[in-house]
């Protein structure tokens, strides 16, 4: 949001006339985690993408399959909801051979 | 037309499923996933959906002004009538279609209405039952998180016993809150014209097939889902299916469905766990297993849990075939 409107400005009721305007709002700088995909390990079960809370998951659909193509971190709040339902993702696994892995924003510097 | 998880990801890999990205829900939260699982059911079955959401987590964290991450036809009110106002949209989308002054006559829409368990069981239940009576078909769904999680975790009807909450903590006289849980779908079923079932996102396919059962039910539906608060139940942020999954194993939150008085349940669990393992995942009760009474609480609530489990199990063998109206 740039600057407060005037209420002369603002719609009559407060009624947002326009759908889907959230998608502006930037809910990545939440992140205290980040999920890294590593697409080698990936079986593209969709898993991810059915329980992202954000819709922070990219697919695409190669020759009529989806795929997945990595995360959104413009809305991504790091929750880790998707390292725990992927299957190629568990605890046991060392990370190099899982699809999702978790690290720390602080490694990441942008 | 069956539905899976692929034949989905095909048809919104480019679409939004209803609920867009940048609301501003806890990372984590079970709700926008039941908003998103129910819409996407709709509009994948051909259906547009509208929604009246009650007030709530789901309504104040996905339209804050000027933002809205809606991208369906969506109206807003207050916390006691939001079946009471889509009632009011499905009348009027009637009349108009009797008068012929729809643009589209061929489009189907689906009328849904989300409202929390504070907006259900406490708050709206009384235009929730009006709706439901009058035969309105709409879906009403209630995400469930035990609690007026919104405004910081205060006591509601759906609440379980012996859980922490800020207005009836646990302390040294009271063992958090003392009544076991309301049976909202035992209240929804007794309307009798209506289709209920419970669903949990941690079955998507039940989740879709009931959504799908709904919307072609000539009538009113009401669908309840497990929706773990992560915030206030005290788990981790990527625990919500877990839980969820606890839930269903443990028969605290069974998964069924009373169709015009006809039970059915739809995941039959072989051998229960026991409801501690649901009860030690989470940090809410925490205090609660400090208290020497713990496990009166405890034993009370598994002794309901068994006793629903087996009464579900003998209403699903008396009813079959014999719907009440």
């Amino acid at each position: 949001m740039a600057e407060l409107k005037g209420w002369k400005e603002l719609p009559i009721g407060g009624v947002i006339d326009k759908p889907a305007t959230a998608k502006e709002y930037q809910t990545g700088t939440w992140r205290v985690i980040r999920p890294v995909h590593q697409p080698e390990n990936c079986i593209h079960c969709m898993m991810c993408w059915l329980y992202c809370p954000d819709q922070a998951i990219e697919i695409e659909v190669v020759d009529g399959k989806p795929k997945m193509k990595g995360y959104n971190y413009y809305y991504c709040k790091g929750c880790g909801l998707c390292a725990n339902v992927c299957p190629k993702t568990n605890d046991k696994l060392p990370e190099e051979k899982r699809a999702i892995v978790m690290k720390p924003e602080t490694e990441f510097q942008d | 037309m069956a539905l899976n998880i692929m034949q989905l990801a095909t048809m919104f890999a480019d679409k939004n499923p209803g609920i867009t990205s940048g609301h501003r829900l806890c990372p984590g939260c079970a709700a926008p996933n039941v908003a998103k699982f129910a819409l996407m059911t709709a509009q994948s079955l051909g259906y547009t959906p509208v929604v009246g959401l009650a007030t709530g987590c789901l309504e104040v964290s996905t339209t804050i002004f000027p933002f809205t991450a809606w991208n369906v036809p969506y109206i807003h009110n207050a916390f006691e009538n939001v079946a009471a106002t889509v009632s009011g949209v499905e009348t009027a989308f009637r009349a108009l279609s009797k008068k012929g002054r729809l643009v589209d006559p061929e489009k189907k829409y689906a009328f849904f209405a989300f409202g929390g368990d504070g907006g259900t069981y406490d708050i709206g239940l009384q235009s929730l039952s009006g709706a439901v009576e009058r035969g309105h078909k709409f879906i009403y769904i209630v995400y469930d998180n035990e609690g007026y999680m919104n405004t910081g975790n205060q006591r509601s009807g759906a609440t379980p016993p012996g859980s922490q909450t800020t207005t009836q903590p646990v302390g040294k006289k009271l063992p958090g809150k003392i009544q076991l849980k309301k049976n909202i779908v035992e209240i929804m079923a007794g309307h009798e014209n209506v289709y209920v079932a419970t669903v949990s996102t941690s079955e998507p396919m039940d989740f879709f097939k009931k959504i799908e059962k709904a919307l072609q039910f000539d009538g009113p539906s009401f669908i309840a889902a497990f929706s773990p608060c992560v915030r206030f139940w005290r788990v981790n942020d990527d625990k919500a299916v877990d839980i969820s999954k606890l839930a269903i194993e443990t028969g605290y939150w069974p998964l069924y469905e009373v169709e015009r008085g006809v039970y059915r349940i739809t995941k039959k669990v072989k051998e229960l766990k026991p409801v501690v393992e649901f009860i030690k995942a989470q940090g809410r009760f925490r205090d609660l297993l400090k208290r020497p009474d713990a496990q009166e609480i405890i034993d009370e609530l598994q002794e309901y849990v068994n006793r629903r489990w087996e009464r579900l199990q003998i209403l699903e063998e008396a009813t079959k075939d014999k719907p009440i109206r």
